[in-house]
C-alpha cells in the first residue's frame, strides 16, 4: 500500500443524499456511493483536495488531517 | 491524477433541453417525463442504488453543466433547514401528492366529469396558455395527465435552476424528492457489512 496523503475527505453520512456529485468531481475516483446511501472515500486513493467537499450541495463532507 | 473519462451518459443534459422543446410542440411528448419517475425507482428497488442520480440524471447533469461549466452558480451554502429532513421529506410528500392529484384530475376528465383543461401550471399557481401543443382527437384524459405532468416537471425545473443559480449547481439534488425517495428506498434495503 503506498503512502496515504496528510489530508483526507470524511463523510457525514447522516447529511448526504448521495447524489452522486463527489463521485462526479473526484480527480482520483476515489468516491463511491455506498448502495445509494451515503458517499464513502477510499482512503488509498483519496488525497484530500476537498474539491468534493467544495461541491457537496449538501455540506456533507469536510476535509480534515489524518489522525 | 487521472483525467476523467467521458461516456455517452455524460451528456444526457441535452435530453433535459428535448423534453422541454418537445412539450412546446406537442403535449403528449411530455409523457416520456415518466422515465424520470420509473427509471430511479427501478434502479432504487432492482438494484439498491442510486445509479439512476449518480450517472443517468439528465437534470443533476444539466445543473452542472449550467452552475459549473457554464457558471451561473452563485454556489452560495444552503440554509440548513433546506438540507434537514423535515424540508426533504415535507417536499416529497408535497410533490407526490401533487403527482397523485395529476391522476385524479385525468380520471375526472376520462370519465367526463370534468373537461379539459389546456394549459400549464407553473408553480401550482400560474396557467400559462398552452393550447397548441393539443389538437381534438387525441383521449382527453392522456392529453389532460399529458399536461399535468408537463406542468409538475416545469415547475420541478424552475426550482432546480433557481437554486442552482442561488446555491451550489446540484442543490435541488438535497431535496429532489424522487432522489429523497431512492435513498428511503436504498437505505431500507442497506445492510452494513462489517469487516
Amino acid at each position: 500500500m503506498g503512502k496515504l496523503s496528510p489530508r483526507h475527505a470524511v463523510v457525514d453520512s447522516n447529511m448526504c443524499v448521495a447524489c452522486g456529485t463527489c463521485a462526479d468531481v473526484c480527480p482520483t475516483g476515489a468516491m463511491e456511493i455506498v448502495s445509494g446511501v451515503f458517499a464513502k472515500p477510499t482512503e488509498e486513493k483519496c488525497v484530500g483536495c476537498g474539491i468534493c467537499a467544495k461541491e457537496c450541495p449538501a455540506s456533507a463532507i469536510r476535509v480534515e488531517v489524518r489522525s | 491524477m487521472k483525467k476523467q473519462q467521458r461516456h455517452w451518459y455524460h451528456y444526457l443534459w441535452i435530453w433535459s433541453i428535448i423534453y422541454f422543446s418537445l412539450g412546446f410542440v406537442n403535449i403528449l411528448f411530455a409523457w416520456l417525463g415518466l422515465i424520470s419517475f420509473c427509471l430511479p425507482l427501478i434502479f432504487a428497488i432492482g438494484g439498491g442504488n442510486k445509479l439512476f442520480c449518480n450517472r443517468y440524471c439528465d437534470r443533476g447533469q444539466f445543473l452542472r453543466v449550467m452552475g459549473s461549466q457554464v457558471g451561473l452558480s452563485l454556489r452560495r451554502e444552503m440554509p440548513d433547514w433546506m438540507k434537514g429532513k423535515a424540508f426533504r421529506y415535507g417536499f416529497m410528500v408535497f410533490f407526490f401528492a401533487m403527482f397523485f392529484n395529476i391522476i385524479y384530475v385525468s380520471w375526472l376528465v376520462g370519465s367526463e366529469i370534468q373537461g379539459i383543461q389546456e394549459a400549464v401550471t407553473v408553480l401550482w399557481t400560474f396557467q400559462l396558455p398552452w393550447n397548441w401543443t393539443y389538437s381534438a382527437g387525441i383521449t382527453p384524459w392522456v392529453a389532460q395527465f399529458a399536461f399535468g405532468l408537463y406542468s409538475l416537471m416545469l415547475t420541478s425545473e424552475i426550482i432546480a435552476i433557481a437554486a442552482m443559480l442561488i446555491y451550489k449547481p446540484r442543490s435541488w439534488c438535497v431535496f429532489c424528492p424522487m432522489g429523497t425517495l431512492t435513498q428511503t428506498i436504498c437505505k431500507a434495503k442497506y445492510v452494513p457489512t462489517t469487516i
